[in-house]
């Protein structure tokens, strides 16, 4: 399809470094790679909910752990199949778009979570806080 | 385009450009929208940091064990995930200028995003008829504004989508159609990457507690 929009456009001179940014925007997958994407996806959701609904892992720890390294990968999957990320599109400027998201986004779940875990064991009494009203 | 003019030496001009050359329509809209899906981002994230925070304290209410229905959450994940899908299918036969074909996956992709929202939305009466709404714990609260969140931008996609349908039906597949529905299909699966998020930290992990 990328060749079809090419062949309409006249080869000399008219492209700039602008234009071309668009049309590499604009490469989008082929039904192939749509197929591949939505194929791992359905595993890695399937996956994750057979081990939960059965608790075939036995150790809930591991299960939350193995649950957690399917939605990983398959957020990968999503950026690179659905969404189409790559480190050239733009110029790069939307992979650097996501990794400082990525960071800033790390920053602040592991930052509150670790700040407030530790306010509740030190405010807390010794007992459980699920039993607290 | 406005040149200024520098007399050199030997009197001969030299032409500057000092105006920016000319952005063809557009081209920076991708990235634009990129930039505001990541801010996006950040708003989920901050509601799932004050979800991962809150997610424990119940107040003696209802735990999700008591609360969530797996298949249920199973079957609406595979409303979104179909409906990426069929989206993807909309842009590769809008690549190749079939507007009829274009509109019926649209099509599809809406009746998908709709059962997940009547499928969402059947959930949350079903736990507010049961007495779990969102005042009455902390966990509720924020699973409300997460999970509510998430459907009220799927809400948005859907507004989005049908307003798009009438442009494409009433323009055809224009450049400015192409762009739109570009920007829209990047909100959609950028939704659903955000539901595997919900569905693994909240409903999955929520079980396990």
């Amino acid at each position: 399809m990328k060749i079809d929009s090419h062949a309409l456009q006249p080869e000399a001179g008219g492209h700039d470094a602008h234009d071309s940014a668009v049309h590499d925007s604009a490469a989008h997958g082929s039904l192939s790679s749509y197929l591949i994407g939505f194929g791992l996806s359905v595993v890695l959701t399937a996956i994750p909910f057979w081990l939960v609904m059965s608790g075939a892992l036995g150790s809930k720890q591991l299960t939350a752990l193995v649950v957690m390294l399917f939605a990983a990968v398959q957020i990968v999957v999503h950026m690179i199949y659905f969404l189409h990320m790559n480190t050239r599109s733009e110029n790069g400027w939307t992979m650097m778009a996501l990794i400082f998201t990525i960071i800033m986004v790390v920053i602040a779940l592991t930052g509150s979570l670790w700040v407030m875990h530790n306010l509740t064991v030190n405010m807390m009494p010794v007992h459980d806080m699920s039993g607290m009203r | 385009m406005t040149v200024a003019v520098v007399p050199s030496q030997d009197s001969e001009p030299i032409f500057h450009v000092i105006d920016e050359h000319a952005h063809p329509e557009g081209a920076s809209t991708m990235l634009g929208f990129w930039v505001y899906l990541m801010s996006d981002c950040l708003i989920f994230a901050i509601l799932f940091a004050t979800f991962g925070v809150l997610s424990g304290n119940y107040a003696a209410g209802p735990a999700p064990r008591d609360l969530f229905d797996l298949p249920l959450v199973a079957l609406n994940t595979s409303m979104l995930l179909l409906s990426s899908i069929t989206y993807g299918f909309a842009m590769l036969t809008m690549e190749r200028s079939r507007i009829g074909a274009t509109q019926a996956w649209l099509a599809i992709t809406g009746l998908f995003g709709l059962a997940f929202i009547g499928i969402e939305l059947s959930e949350f009466a079903h736990m507010i008829h049961e007495g779990a709404t969102p005042q009455r714990s902390a966990f509720l609260s924020s699973f409300f504004t997460l999970v509510g969140t998430h459907g009220l931008h799927v809400t948005f996609g859907l507004v989005w989508l049908v307003t798009l349908m009438v442009q494409v039906w009433r323009y055809g597949l224009i450049e400015a159609n192409r762009r739109r529905l570009m920007c829209l299909s990047m909100f959609w699966h950028f939704l659903d990457v955000v539901w595997i998020g919900v569905f693994t930290f909240v409903y999955l992990l929520g079980m396990l507690r």
